[in-house]
């Protein structure tokens, strides 16, 4: 009998090209996805070291970042340096000989989005991007971490990477969730209980009913913020939803080759008996719509929660951290979160662009009006999430309710592009980061899921979705 | 890679827990094309005015720190997104090691590659070499020796990787150290092929 090992430790094994004695290892890189921002240092160094791409065909790259959201976006970008790192990234598949999914190209989208949807992203693969929210594809039970623009490099030349095996954690969450819950709220109140720094050094496993119940849209949002949480990556293991979900997509094994993975994908669990270095449960139950009132993912509350009081905080590096974030919020200590009022409403994001985050605000959007105070905007996920929505009808309810409905990438996730706040606005956000000026200089960001986003725009304050529900 | 050996220096002391990646080079100078040139952007945000003004109150705009090589900071220092800008920046403004009780992974990482030193010691250590960083006192690192000597002449004996240590101290290329397993990545490339030939499909 073999020792019971972790999903983590198994496909970690099944990378591994060379190991030194201090546990040091060469992996494997199965998957390399691309984008524009994080890319051409990478390959600038492989041109001056004379060096090819080994694998063109386990490659893909999208410009996602930069790209204009607006209707008239094939006109070309504006912004000079915008479209010179989208410029480059043209020139450089071409020199390299790399699928890319260009602007007019219906498959184009933000990275984290597109992966899964061609069916590129399988479990049991190691996958990687110049981008911490690689984490995302973990929810296929793919190990999926962010790298440098040096590693990077690394994978282009060598597809492998040089590191050392990741600690395990395993969060279980039992139960069933109640109405008004989501997948954004799971892993926010994970992430309140742990910090943002409680993953540090950990691959983190999500287990429990709660977690198999989500569809394959709900658990990539858990899992794409496992870096928010300092874990490297998030797995949850592949089962019956993830093979339905893969199947028939154009990068997923086709005819008897997916019933030969779904053989080895059915392998990739963790056994019983296999030791966790540390162990996190919750209670499906006790999740309340989650927001954030401060400048990190783990400043976060229930909806029926206050601002906290920094003055009852000990430790004092912390103490000073909240508050400098009420302060750059602009909240006051014991203050009622559903007393704050908002100026705008960003649905999108890696974490929630996906078609059933869209159904989920189309839903709530029925019969109601953004409040006139408010600017709210979608912006879906890739090209073929904003042709789905529109087959279904879904964007006519938005512009019916006042949404501004448009084209796909990160936009005002980061605010790379033309998309972002102002000083001082308020923003209600399906993304993944509150950190100051995230969303443009002097921007506030309160992080929540895409229904409470949608009743934070239709009330014009941040809401408890419970009381749209009843 | 520029080695890393050595390193004395005025130390600028960041008392500030959580410091992300978007604080240390925010998102509207990742446009850019190269390596270089971004330390004039460092801490952006903290550092100058939206009408680019100096803030006299941050510490690198401090007479005592403006040439710092080393900065002491707070607890998981380096969260957040991976860009690898941030290392960018602080080296190429001056700085050539971060000193903090914790560090996010991907930043850790990226360090590494760029020849910045990041020391993890004990909160209570930090706290001292904070006070010395406060004081303007001049702190010296040895990389060899594992050692940080604070301004009182007191030596801190730090952890690192043996591998990561040999990278750094002979400025070594992890693509150069990798492809000499050239036959072992073709034989792995060659049992993965028959094993899950869908995962070469493409080809």
């Amino acid at each position: 009998m073999s020792k019971p090992r972790t999903l983590f430790e198994k496909i970690w094994d099944s990378h591994v090209v060379n190991k030194n004695d201090d546990g040091v290892s060469v992996i494997y890189i199965d998957r390399h996805l691309v984008h524009e921002v994080t890319s051409p240092q990478a390959f600038e160094g492989l041109r001056m070291a004379n060096r090819k791409v080994r694998r063109p065909d386990a490659t893909l790259a999208v410009a996602d970042h930069n790209v204009p959201t607006s209707a008239d976006r094939l006109k070309g970008i504006a912004d000079p340096e915008s479209r010179v790192q989208v410029e480059t990234l043209e020139k450089n598949v071409k020199q390299f000989g790399i699928e890319y999914f260009g602007m007019a190209d219906k498959r184009q989208g933000i990275v984290h989005v597109i992966g899964p949807e061609q069916g590129m992203t399988q479990p049991g693969m190691t996958i990687v991007c110049g981008d911490s929210h690689t984490s995302t594809h973990g929810a296929f039970g793919a190990l999926a971490f962010g790298i440098g623009t040096s590693e990077v490099e690394h994978v282009l030349a060598t597809q492998t990477l040089i590191q050392k095996p990741a600690k395990n954690m395993r969060i279980t969450v039992e139960g069933d969730l109640p109405v008004g819950i989501t997948a954004k709220d799971i892993i926010l109140a994970i992430i309140g209980k742990i910090g943002t720094a409680g993953g540090t050094g950990y691959v983190m496993e999500y287990a429990g009913s709660a977690i198999r119940a989500l569809s394959m849209e709900g658990r990539m949002t858990v899992c794409n913020m496992s870096i928010e949480a300092g874990a490297r990556a998030g797995l949850i293991a592949p089962d019956e939803t993830t093979f339905a979900y893969l199947k028939g997509r154009p990068m997923a094994p086709q005819g008897a080759d997916f019933d030969k993975a779904v053989a080895y994908w059915k392998t990739l669990v963790t056994d019983a008996g296999a030791v966790f270095d540390k162990e996190i449960k919750l209670d499906a139950k006790d999740i309340a719509p989650q927001v954030t009132w401060g400048t990190n993912p783990e400043a976060v509350a229930p909806i029926t929660g206050y601002v906290p009081d920094p003055s009852k905080i000990e430790d004092a590096g912390q103490r000073d951290f909240i508050v400098r974030a009420i302060d750059y919020m602009g909240l006051k200590a014991g203050q009622k979160l559903t007393d704050v009022a908002i100026d705008k409403v960003f649905i999108g994001s890696c974490t929630n662009s996906r078609i059933e985050d869209l159904r989920d605000v189309a839903r709530l959007a029925k019969g109601r009006k953004v409040a006139k105070s408010v600017y709210a905007m979608i912006v879906p996920g890739s090209g073929l999430v904003k042709e789905q929505a529109e087959k279904e009808g879904l964007d006519k309810i938005f512009i019916e309710a006042g949404f501004d409905w448009r084209e796909a990438g990160c936009s005002m996730c980061l605010a790379m592009n033309a998309d972002k706040l102002q000083p001082g606005e308020r923003c209600a956000s399906t993304s993944n980061r509150n950190f100051e000026g995230r969303q443009g200089r002097g921007g506030r960001t309160h992080l929540m899921s895409p229904a409470m986003a949608a009743a934070a725009a239709f009330t014009g304050h941040l809401t408890d979705v419970r009381e749209l529900e009843k | 890679m520029q080695k890393f050996t050595q390193l004395k220096g005025a130390a600028a002391p960041l008392n500030m827990v959580n410091v992300d990646t978007d604080a240390i080079i925010p998102k509207q100078f990742l446009k850019t094309i190269e390596r270089t040139g971004l330390g004039k952007f460092l801490f952006n945000d903290l550092r100058f005015t939206p009408e680019g003004a100096e803030k006299p109150e941050f510490v690198l705009n401090k007479p005592q720190y403006r040439k710092a090589s080393i900065l002491v900071a707070g607890e998981n220092f380096g969260c957040g997104s991976s860009r690898e800008h941030a290392p960018w920046a602080l080296n190429d403004f001056g700085i050539r090691a971060v000193i903090a009780p914790s560090f996010a992974d991907i930043f850790f990482n990226n360090c590494f590659k760029n020849g910045i030193l990041p020391v993890v010691l004990p909160k209570e250590q930090v706290e001292e070499l904070m006070k010395d960083a406060e004081a303007g006192l001049e702190l010296s690192i040895d990389l060899a020796a594992q050692t940080v000597i604070g301004g009182n002449r007191k030596t801190y004996k730090f952890d690192v990787e043996p591998f990561r240590k040999k990278c750094l101290l002979n400025g070594l290329d992890d693509i150069g150290l990798t492809l000499e397993h050239e036959t072992k990545i073709s034989s792995f490339e060659g049992g993965q092929k028959s094993a899950q030939p869908w995962l070469y499909a493409a080809e």
